[in-house]
């Protein structure tokens, strides 16, 4: 086939492929203009129309933003997911990136039993686990707090964390950790020096997996910390939000916008781990 | 006496909507988000510029369902016939003379509705978990197909579907535990208000009611349900020795 037949041969497959990807752009396309555009003019037109005009620059404007910020407590929000997300990132990754070693490398009793019990906990939907969590949590008061909302995403991140980790820890050559405890070092020492240089790259693929999971997150904080402002992630509020103004877009299309504009940066900056991540956790139940 | 809660769940109207609903999900969820997802995987292998369309696609993966809530229910916005949409779908439909529907209002379709937004957050991990299969399909075996004068058709139903199965199966048990669970986008868009109930939601608001008796049941069935589908897949992930890190 001559290169101009193939070429034409091939431009069903081009517009559908196109077409598609066009499609799946647009609903955020709209979410992203709509955001950007005087309240006015967002009850008054559809967003397309301002691709009549795209170069008229008085149809956009930043007070949606400055709106959800100084009157939504989008601020607090945002920088409460930030409180909750970053902790509930590390805490369980650590945690599991020494479990996942211990379970790989040191022998102790009961070892093969205990990481049966903890990669089975993988099963248990979330759903299953509120009622005694938040009986447990109201007695020790951590109902409504960052400490008890750390803890509930620590549990449920650890048995994936411990079961990936293991998966890549133990396949490392055991050559490598003989002969650094030949040369004196301390289990630690190689735990440091050797295992946590090399797991780099599945220690990256799980924070970003971790952390989007618990930066998106409605469930667990509905569950655990309530609906009050001082506590409530930029997902709940956005929730909220479209509860109680459920008409005004400019107002939700901005704060959904702020919502996630830390994922998508992640997504854009770390697309080779974010993907990774996703796949990986994808088996979470 | 013990199992009342267990009754209430099989018999109470809203129950039964609930289930219904998440059946519904959990079928046409599965089924578009896998088939869709591998037609692309297959097409996109034939484009020069298939990175940047499959980042395109797997994108709305990195948002929260709130997020994608809002993105859908402005979509989805409906307004009277005087006056213009500002909804996407509803000025489409104007443009071509229709009058305006209330997507989210119209019993049953408005769960298809609900369904769509989760099959385009989700499509993109069906599409990269596939095209990762697709490409260590070895290319001898199709060439030759082609030599033989099999058709594209052919060699997809022939060749890379039974090739496949394996990792069809995976992508659609994890797809399955992650539908049944389904509560984010219904609490933001209906809160299963005019039939658009599903299981999770129905559960939290048992919390809220408070009912913990009921509650508790309700988890125990989602427990059920999902456990069978968690061991196939955690089984399939051992033989197959890895997971994707």
């Amino acid at each position: 086939m001559s290169k101009p037949v193939a070429i034409l041969s091939r431009t069903p497959l081009h517009i559908v492929v196109v077409t598609i990807a066009i499609i799946w752009m647009l609903p955020t396309v709209g979410l992203l203009v709509t955001s950007l555009r005087p309240p006015q003019d967002v009850g008054d037109t559809g967003w397309w129309t301002i691709f009549q005009t795209p170069f008229k620059l008085t149809l956009f404007t930043l007070e949606n933003y400055e709106a959800v910020f100084a009157q939504q407590g989008l601020g607090q929000a945002f920088l409460n997911s930030l409180l909750i997300t970053v902790p509930a990132t590390i805490i369980p990754i650590l945690i599991a990136s020494f479990a996942a070693y211990a379970f790989a490398w040191m022998g102790f009793p009961g070892r093969d039993y205990l990481f049966v019990i903890v990669v089975g906990l993988l099963v248990v939907p979330l759903q299953m686990t509120f009622l005694p969590i938040l009986r447990v949590f109201n007695l020790l008061h951590l109902s409504g707090t960052f400490h008890g909302i750390w803890l509930a995403h620590t549990g449920y991140g650890l048995p994936l964390a411990v079961y990936l980790l293991h998966n890549f820890i133990a396949a490392l050559p055991r050559d490598l950790l003989d002969s650094a405890a030949i040369d004196g070092a301390s289990v630690l020492e190689s735990f440091f020096r050797i295992v946590l240089p090399l797991s780099v790259s599945p220690i990256a693929s799980l924070v970003i997996f971790q952390f989007l999971w618990v930066w998106n997150d409605l469930l667990v904080a509905l569950i655990y910390l309530g609906g009050a402002p001082n506590v409530a992630p930029v997902t709940l509020t956005v929730a909220t939000l479209v509860g109680s103004r459920g008409q005004d877009w400019e107002l939700l299309t901005a704060a959904a916008f702020v919502s996630m504009a830390l994922p998508l940066a992640v997504f854009f900056s770390m697309q080779r781990y974010f993907v990774r991540g996703i796949l990986a956790g994808s088996v979470k139940g | 006496m013990g199992l009342r809660n267990y009754l209430y769940a099989f018999t109470n109207d809203s129950m039964i909507m609930a289930f219904r609903n998440n059946a519904i999900w959990v079928i046409s969820f599965t089924v578009s988000t896998v088939s869709i997802g591998l037609i692309l995987a297959v097409l996109l292998d034939r484009v020069s510029y298939e990175q940047i369309a499959k980042s395109v696609i797997f994108l709305p993966m990195a948002i929260s369902m709130v997020g994608a809530s809002v993105i859908w229910k402005f979509i989805y916005a409906y307004r009277p016939p005087e006056v213009s949409q500002i909804g996407l779908l509803n000025a489409v439909l104007a443009f071509f003379g229709g009058q305006p529907v209330g997507w989210l209002i119209v019993k049953p379709w408005n769960n298809l509705c609900i369904i769509i937004v989760g099959v385009w957050m989700w499509t993109g991990f069906c599409m990269v978990v596939f095209s990762a299969a697709y490409k260590n399909i070895p290319r001898e075996l199709m060439e030759s197909a082609r030599i033989d004068g099999a058709s594209e058709w052919q060699i997809f139903w022939s060749v890379t579907l039974p090739l496949m199965r394996p990792t069809i199966a995976v992508v659609t048990t994890t797809v399955i535990v992650f539908v049944l669970k389904i509560f984010d986008l219904v609490y933001v868009m209906t809160n299963g208000n005019f039939d658009t109930e599903v299981i999770a939601n129905r559960m939290y608001k048992m919390f809220q009611y408070p009912d913990f008796g009921k509650a508790s049941t309700l988890a125990v069935i989602l427990l059920m349900l999902i456990t069978p589908m968690m061991v196939i897949n955690i089984r399939r992930f051992r033989r197959q020795g890895d997971i994707g890190l």
